[in-house]
């Protein structure tokens, strides 16, 4: 299978994918408990009779439920998520006006832990008893069973009282004044704790994968055949067994790109970053369901970029996926 | 006759040789005892000692080990903060165990079906479980629990429906593994039918990593049923270290044990949890046994 078959299949099977998020969402609304146009209109038993009556008639609610489904798709498909009274904008708007806050923080984390996971793994793997070694398995250890908001809740507590380096709250600070330059540092200045926090986790898993590859890795024939020719033991990691190494780590980076913006979810209301997760926790408390689904319609969406982005980058890398035979 | 006796060989069963294993770590044991101790301290407790967490009893923001009545402090409102340990931690390990136990049964089911079937079924079951591995797992949810009610069951069967896609995966790869070894062709040419070799030939051999991956989704359902409490979307009437912590979350610049301590008591749980995952693990790979 050539590359351009490859994209042109799992971009097919990326739209069924979609489609199929937003049955789930139209089921969701209709197989919660109450009616559905309060579902929709957001305001569980708050809505004025006019204010059901149009949304009634605007999703052909009194029509069969296949109807129903297609003028949801339709209203869907033109960008029409429907309206937040909440907020009293457009969801569309509405999540648009977040997304960017949260992706800055999603891949400002991923990145951090893949590099920052991955040295750590390396230098562990050199010595497989030594303290760095027990330093790894430690920290993931703690990134594994810590809750995220709570190690994001001790870091509050840390840099607001006893080391006050970072801003624990907000993405930026009003009364920064400046051009571009001073605006954006104030938000990497911001970024730093929810940042750490979110990669904790991810730090924690790359690091214990990369120092297992590594080390199975470090034992194979070609790495001894390397050593033999009298390749320089930074080569031999850096070029021979890294690049090898890497590989499934990006892959599950990639494809844990869900799990990632779950976490964010939390990150974000702990500490008030103004993204699509503290967009979802307040819709929560608002009761505001039209923003909550579009919400999660939107980052599936963003998960299946992810996907496909992961499963392209891997076959341009890796010359044996889809090679012909 | 004696003689006979002594020299016949004691089978050991595959369980006892695991567990000869697992006691044989010192990490794996001590997260053991500790899971038990906080299953013990949470199951007896309300019975020794009897505070409701709900309830007012002493001054707010009162420090641990000022007074000897809230030996580890109160909360924002006066309440006791050990009563809050003990008995949250019943509503925790119980979503815990049976949001797992729901992840595997939906996850042993699909993957067994894929793995053993085949061909279609394979294909649509894997289309399925790859639509549900798109929906990020906390959003999906806190939307299931916010659209139907925030009661602990609802909120056990959300974390299940949202976090089985990675034990079917698992299961899958090992039903697929077994299935044309030759014990299972003896059995198909005796003539059992489908759902015996499914469930009585091949899922007893494909146990062991299923069952290091379920102790693994105990500690996983756990921080879900924590984070989902944590934004508020638990039965408000139970008291669970997830909402201790949410609802301290605004003091915790004047008083940094309300959400600390329930915290620590997660950490501690999902720790041991993993620590005994990590020793079956290490017990049922016969791999590491030889060692």
């Amino acid at each position: 299978m050539t590359f351009l078959s490859a994209l042109i299949r799992r971009l097919a099977w990326s739209i069924l994918l979609i489609f199929a998020v937003l049955v789930l969402n139209f089921l969701l609304i209709h197989m919660a408990p109450g009616d559905p146009a309060d579902v929709i209109a957001g305001e569980m038993g708050g809505a004025t009779q006019e204010m059901l009556d149009d949304i009634r008639k605007s999703y052909g609610l009194d029509k069969p439920l296949h109807v129903q489904l297609w003028v949801y798709l339709s209203r869907a498909v033109q960008g029409d998520l429907g309206n937040s009274f909440f907020y009293n904008s457009s969801v569309l708007d509405l999540i648009l006006s977040r997304i960017g806050p949260t992706l800055l923080l999603v891949i400002t984390s991923l990145l951090f832990a893949l590099v920052i996971g991955t040295a750590l793994g390396v230098i562990a793997a050199r010595k497989p008893n030594g303290y760095l070694s027990y330093f790894v398995t430690i920290v993931s250890i703690v990134g594994y069973a810590a809750p995220i908001f709570w190690t994001g809740l001790m870091l509050v507590i840390l840099f607001a009282s006893v080391i006050p380096l970072f801003p624990i709250s907000g993405m930026y600070d009003i009364r920064t004044e400046g051009g571009m330059f001073v605006r954006g540092m104030d938000v990497a200045h911001h970024l730093v704790l929810p940042a750490f926090t979110l990669a904790i986790v991810y730090l924690a898993q790359y690091s214990r994968l990369t120092r297992a590859s590594m080390l199975e890795i470090l034992g194979s024939d070609y790495i001894r055949t390397a050593r033999a020719k009298g390749v320089s033991e930074f080569k031999i990691y850096s070029k021979h067994a890294l690049r090898n190494a890497i590989l499934p780590i990006v892959t599950i980076a990639g494809l844990q790109f869900g799990s990632v913006i779950s976490g964010a979810v939390l990150v974000e209301t702990v500490f008030s970053w103004p993204g699509l997760g503290t967009l979802a926790f307040e819709s929560i408390l608002a009761r505001d369901y039209p923003t909550i689904l579009g919400i999660l319609f939107f980052s599936a969406v963003l998960v299946i970029i992810a996907n496909i982005i992961t499963d392209m980058t891997y076959r341009l890398v890796d010359p044996r996926v889809g090679a012909p035979k | 006759m004696s003689d006979i006796t002594t020299t016949e060989l004691v089978a050991e069963s595959p369980l006892s040789e695991a567990w000869a294993v697992f006691r044989r770590s010192g990490l794996a044991l001590f997260g053991l005892g500790l899971l038990l101790l906080i299953i013990i301290v949470s199951v007896v407790g309300p019975f020794i000692y009897v505070v409701d967490p709900f309830d007012i009893i002493w001054a707010p923001f009162t420090e641990p080990g000022v007074e000897a009545i809230v030996p580890l402090g109160t909360d924002q409102l006066g309440r006791d903060i050990l009563a809050g340990l003990i008995y949250g931690g019943n509503a925790t390990l119980l979503v815990g165990v049976s949001a797992a136990l729901i992840t595997v049964i939906i996850g042993i089911s699909i993957g067994a079906m894929a793995g053993f079937y085949g061909g279609l079924a394979d294909n649509i079951l894997m289309r399925v479980t790859e639509f549900f591995q798109v929906l990020p797992p906390l959003l999906f949810a806190m939307v299931l629990v916010t659209l139907f009610s925030p009661s602990l069951p609802i909120v056990a069967i959300a974390i299940g429906v949202v976090s089985w896609p990675a034990t079917a995966r698992l299961a899958r790869a090992e039903f697929i593994r077994i299935r044309n070894l030759e014990y299972v062709n003896a059995a198909r040419s005796i003539g059992s039918k489908n759902s015996r070799i499914i469930w009585r030939v091949i899922l007893p051999n494909a146990l062991p990593p299923l069952i290091v991956s379920s102790t693994l989704s105990v500690g996983i359902a756990i921080l879900f049923e924590a984070g989902l409490s944590f934004l508020g979307l638990s039965d408000p009437n139970v008291m669970s270290w997830g909402l201790m912590i949410g609802s301290g979350r605004e003091y915790i610049l004047d008083a940094w044990w309300v959400v600390t301590l329930p915290g620590a008591m997660i950490f501690l749980t999902v720790l041991s949890v993993s620590l005994v995952g990590d020793g079956l693990n290490d017990a049922f790979n016969p791999k590491l046994r030889e060692r």
